[in-house]
């Protein structure tokens, strides 16, 4: 496990539906407190990476503007987008540049506005991240192709709506402790139940997916801070180090999608690599967060992580073994489903909480035992784009 | 051009393959097939990226097969309210596999992940040309 590489600072801001301010002033929010998380300034970041799903952004270019708000000029700038895993992706980058000495420090930053067009607006274009050309046509959309999932997986592995549901549940209870989740409310089985006349989340949207096993969108930022091993330990107490770093892709198209009731292909690619650059297995993670777009996703995550064998995910939820108590935490700030999901900060608000976790920072939602290995599972698309990074004390 | 006329409602005008447009008025679904390695397609390519050959030929697909798995929208995207509830699946035609909607005649109930199904070229009354996973 080489140390090479560190994050000295994590940010977030709230993620909110609404958010009054530009992107810029959104931006803003999450680096200054990576910078004072970090104790440095702009003159210590040797360059930055923005984050985001362009679809949704009505600003052209935004990494030149963003840098220059957050006084990070005249340094170069970059801009990366894989969609909802854009801010994964930027770490790998930021961390490659580290790695070739191009630059020592580099910040990280991921946003989106998506309350800049409506929400009926935000699902079509969210939906131009699939095939245009040969599936859009048909009259798809986000949640019908992680349903398209969800059909094959319960059909063949005997998971059920409950399990479904009490993936939501799990998400509320932490989802409640989060103070910077969009959605803070708890979850209880009868807000699924059909016959409820007042039941919130069991509405089908694409079935077998109902409203519950959806998450929101929201406007929010996120910014991690990475340091080479020089100026991590000059400037940071407590670095925390990437360890192993895996990515996949997929062909866009379903009709080329292998194996349906398998999961995604890229959660099993990713975490392979990853594992292996950082020399650990599955049991040797104390804290996982992963991508929980749907509930259906984070079941798939189990298993394409290695926590569950392949077709036996719901037994970690059946078992409560994802919950902060049990074997292998997963999502203890709520995931996406509670805290919101803006395309462009998720990653990097998935490696503030891992971060914060294996600081022993992470307050009411800390893991007991001082975890010292956590892990962060990103999606981009519908599998289209996986990203799963390893992190330890 | 001519691709506007593929599907509900279509997001690209122009591409190689439109010829795919043609062929389903002829009442044929066909993918395409690299005349060099002999890779197949489906949704057809105009390029092979097996061994980068732009040689390509046109083979009719397998008409029936599978349902591998399929969802029944409830919502729809801009154009395609009018249409729900209206289901969406993927078909294995026996090793090449498919992406479409299920025949109106299948309601949400009956479709089932495995069942046996055919392929058939779609004619919306508006013009567009489509395919569609129906009954076997």
């Amino acid at each position: 496990m080489a140390k090479d590489v560190a994050v000295i600072g994590v940010g977030q801001t709230s993620f909110v539906r609404g958010y009054e301010g530009s992107i810029r002033e959104l931006a803003f929010e999450a680096f200054r407190e990576a910078t004072q998380d970090a104790g440095i300034t702009q003159k210590d970041i040797a360059a930055s990476i923005f984050c985001s799903a362009p679809e949704y952004d009505k600003q052209r270019s935004p990494a030149g503007v963003l840098a220059e708000y957050l006084g990070l000029i005249p340094q170069p700038t970059f801009y990366i987008e894989t969609v909802c895993s854009s801010s994964s992706s930027g770490l790998k980058v930021a961390y490659s540049m580290i790695k070739a000495g191009l630059h020592d420090v580099v910040a990280v930053v991921g946003f989106q506005k998506m309350s800049e067009i409506t929400s009926a607006e935000s699902q079509e274009r969210m939906g131009r991240g699939a095939d245009i050309q040969w599936e859009a046509p048909f009259g798809t959309m986000m949640p019908a192709y992680y349903a398209l999932y969800a059909q094959a997986y319960m059909a063949k592995n005997g998971l059920t709506h409950d399990d479904l549901r009490d993936v939501r549940i799990k998400s509320g209870t932490y989802g409640q402790t989060n103070e910077r989740a969009v959605y803070r409310k708890g979850v209880k089985a009868s807000d699924f139940d059909p016959s409820n006349p007042d039941a919130r989340m069991a509405g089908a949207v694409a079935w077998p997916l109902r409203v519950g096993d959806a998450c929101a969108n929201a406007d929010g930022a996120s910014c991690v801070i990475l340091a080479n091993a020089e100026k991590a330990k000059a400037f940071s107490k407590k670095p925390v180090w990437v360890l192993g770093i895996g990515a996949a892709s997929e062909a866009v198209n379903m009709a080329a999608r292998p194996d349906f009731a398998k999961g995604l292909s890229v959660g099993y690619g990713a975490a392979a690599e990853a594992y292996k650059m950082a020399g650990i297995t599955a049991k040797d993670v104390k804290v996982a967060e992963v991508h929980d777009c749907f509930t259906i996703a984070e079941i798939m995550a189990y298993e394409g992580l290695g926590f569950a064998p392949m077709g036996d995910g719901k037994q970690l939820i059946r078992e409560k073994a994802t919950y902060k108590e049990g074997r292998i935490p997963v999502n203890v700030d709520g995931g996406l489903l509670s805290k919101g999901h803006p395309i462009g900060a998720t990653g990097g608000s998935q490696i503030r909480t891992i971060v914060l976790q294996l600081r022993d920072e992470a307050g009411p939602m800390q893991v007991p035992g001082s975890p010292e290995i956590g892990l962060v599972h990103n999606v981009g698309g519908v599998g289209l784009y996986g990203n799963v990074t390893i992190f330890g004390r | 051009m001519g691709f506007e006329k593929f599907g509900r409602k279509s997001f690209t005008a122009m591409t190689k393959v439109s010829k795919f447009v043609d062929l389903l008025e002829e009442g044929k679904v066909e993918g395409s097939v690299c005349k060099q390695c002999g890779a197949k397609y489906f949704p057809p390519r105009a390029d092979c990226a097996a061994c980068m050959s732009k040689d390509m030929d046109w083979f009719e697909m397998p008409k029936s097969g599978k349902l591998e798995t399929f969802t029944t929208a409830y919502y729809a995207p801009f154009g395609f309210e009018k249409d729900c509830p209206y289901i969406m699946g993927v078909a294995d035609l026996g090793g090449i596999k498919l992406f479409a909607r299920l025949a109106g005649d299948i309601k949400p109930e009956d479709a089932k992940v495995g069942m046996d199904i055919m392929i058939r070229p779609l004619k919306y009354d508006d013009g567009q040309m489509s395919f569609e996973i129906a009954k076997a």
